[in-house]
C-alpha cells in the first residue's frame, strides 16, 4: 500500500506517496523528476546515487523514501548556489575529472564531503575516501586532482 | 534489483517495535539505518512482508555513561563514532574502528545495533566488540536481558534474536588508561567487507590479554590467551589459532587470516614500545 512521504527536497517542500520499496533514488527521479542522481549498482557499492541527506552524504539506492519521511534532502540540482561545489565544477572540468559523466552527480556529493570534512587530506586520504565512487571510464588521477586542488584553495581563502 | 512488496511501519517506541514485529502471521524485520538489509531487499536475499522501523526511536539513540562500562543506543552510526560525537572508553579504538567501515554514505546511515544484528562474519563491530567482550541488551515480549557477545553471535549471519526481539543497546566495557590495542584488516579495495579481521588487545591494569580472529565462516574466533600475541610473536601458535578459526582449508584464507594477525601483533609492538 502506498504511503505519503514529505521531504524538503534542494530547500522545498516535496511530497508525494510511494509504495514503501520505492528507494530515495527512484522517489527522486520518478516521482519528483530529478534525474540528476544516477542509479548504477542499486546496492550501496558504486556510489553514483549519493545525495545530502539530512546534512551528511548518503546512498539514495538504499534508503527507502517512506523512511526519509521529514528528511531534508539535496541533490545535485540544489548545489548550483554552493561556493564548494562551484569550484569543485570548475576543477573537474580543468581536470579532465569527467567523461562520460554518469558517476559525477556521486563524485562531487563526496567530494564535498573530503572538502568540508577533511581539510588536511592528502592525495592518499582523497583516494580512500573515494573508494565508495566508482568511476569506469575517466579514471581517478583527474577526480582526485580536481578534489586536491580545491581542498588547497577553499581552505587557504577560508581559513 | 527492486525489493519484493512489503508494508512498513514507524513505531514510536521500542513496546510498539516489539508489538509489531509480534503481530500476526507476517514476517517482519527491523530496519534501522538499512545499510545492509537495503542491499539484501534490493537483491531480494531478503523478502519480508513488513519493515519495523527503529530508527527514529529516541532511546536507541541514547548513550549512558556508568563507572565500567558505556552503553549505546543500538541506532547510534559508525559516523558518530567515527567523528567522536558519543563517548569512548577504549581509547580511541571504537573510532579507530567505526573509520574505516564501508564508506562515509553508509556509515552516515549505518547503525552499531544493526551491524551486530546482521552478524555478517566480515563486517567489523562483531568482531571488535567481540575483542571488548561487549555486553548485547535485548528487548523483546519477554522482556530485557542482556548478553555476552559470544553468546549473542551464533553463527554466520546467526544470531540469538527471537523473531520479535529487538537488539536495543551495546554495553562495552572500559579499558584502562594503560591498555594497548590493534586492529588489522585485509580488503581487497578500501571499504569492501574484509577477507580477515585480527584484533588485539592488552590491559595489563584488567589482566586482559586477548585476541580475535574475524571474517571467518563462522563467529569471531576468541583467542582468550594471547600472549604469544601480545608479548612478542609466535608464528607457530598463530599457525595453530587460525587453523581452529573456522577460516577454512583454503590456504589463500589460512594465508589471509594468519598475515592479518602477525599484522595486528606487530603494530600491537609498535604502540607499546
Amino acid at each position: 500500500m502506498k504511503k505519503p512521504v514529505q521531504l524538503e527536497v534542494n530547500g522545498k517542500p516535496a511530497a508525494g506517496v510511494a509504495e514503501p520499496r520505492t528507494h530515495l533514488a527512484d522517489f527522486l527521479r520518478e516521482h519528483l523528476h530529478l534525474t540528476g542522481t544516477h542509479i548504477g549498482c542499486e546496492h550501496g557499492v558504486c556510489g553514483a546515487c549519493t545525495v545530502w541527506l539530512d546534512g551528511a552524504p548518503a546512498r539514495s539506492c538504499i534508503n527507502f523514501a517512506v523512511a526519509c519521511d521529514g528528511a531534508s534532502v539535496r541533490t545535485i540540482e540544489g548545489f548550483d548556489d554552493d561556493a564548494v561545489m562551484a569550484q569543485l565544477r570548475e576543477a573537474f572540468a580543468a581536470e579532465h575529472a569527467l567523461q562520460c559523466g554518469y558517476c559525477t552527480p556521486g563524485m562531487l556529493m563526496t567530494a564535498r564531503d573530503i572538502v568540508l570534512r577533511l581539510p588536511d587530506a592528502d592525495e592518499a586520504r582523497i583516494r580512500k575516501e573515494l573508494a565508495g565512487n566508482l568511476c569506469r571510464c575517466t579514471g581517478y588521477v583527474g577526480i582526485v586532482r580536481a578534489i586536491a586542488n580545491v581542498l588547497k584553495s577553499w581552505h587557504s581563502s577560508n581559513g | 534489483m527492486k525489493p519484493a512488496p512489503f508494508d512498513y511501519v514507524r513505531p514510536d517506541d521500542v513496546p510498539a517495535a516489539i508489538r509489531a514485529l509480534a503481530d500476526g502471521d507476517v514476517i517482519a524485520k527491523v530496519i534501522a539505518g538499512g545499510q545492509s538489509l537495503g542491499p539484501a531487499l534490493n537483491l531480494r536475499l531478503a523478502q519480508p512482508e513488513r519493515l519495523v522501523d527503529i530508527r527514529r526511536i529516541g532511546a536507541l539513540g541514547e548513550v549512558t555513561e556508568t563507572a565500567d562500562s558505556v552503553l549505546f543506543g543500538a541506532c547510534i552510526t559508525h559516523a558518530a563514532i567515527e567523528d567522536g560525537r558519543v563517548p569512548d572508553a577504549t581509547g580511541g579504538f571504537m573510532q579507530r574502528v567505526a573509520m574505516d567501515i564501508a564508506y562515509r554514505a553508509v556509515r552516515t546511515r549505518g547503525t552499531i545495533g544493526g551491524s551486530l544484528s546482521h552478524a555478517d562474519p566480515a563486517a567489523d563491530w562483531i568482531s571488535a566488540l567481540t575483542l571488548l567482550s561487549a555486553v548485547v541488551v535485548i528487548e523483546g515480549p519477554e522482556g530485557r536481558r542482556e548478553v555476552g557477545i559470544e553468546d549473542f553471535v551464533t553463527g554466520p549471519f546467526d544470531t540469538q534474536l527471537g523473531p520479535a526481539d529487538i537488539l536495543v543497546g551495546v554495553r562495552i566495557p572500559r579499558l584502562s588508561a594503560r591498555a594497548r590495542w590493534s586492529y588489522y584488516k585485509f580488503c581487497r579495495k578500501p571499504g569492501e567487507f574484509a577477507e580477515a579481521i585480527a584484533a588485539v588487545l592488552f590491559d595489563q591494569n584488567r589482566g586482559i590479554s586477548r585476541a580475535v580472529i574475524g571474517a571467518t565462516n563462522g563467529a569471531p574466533h576468541v583467542i582468550a590467551q594471547a600472549d604469544f600475541l601480545t608479548k612478542g610473536f609466535d608464528a607457530a601458535q598463530a599457525h595453530a589459532a587460525v587453523d581452529a578459526s573456522g577460516a577454512g582449508d583454503d590456504p589463500y584464507e589460512r594465508q589471509v587470516h594468519f598475515a592479518a594477525l602477525q599484522r595486528a601483533a606487530s603494530q600491537l609492538a609498535a604502540v607499546q614500545a
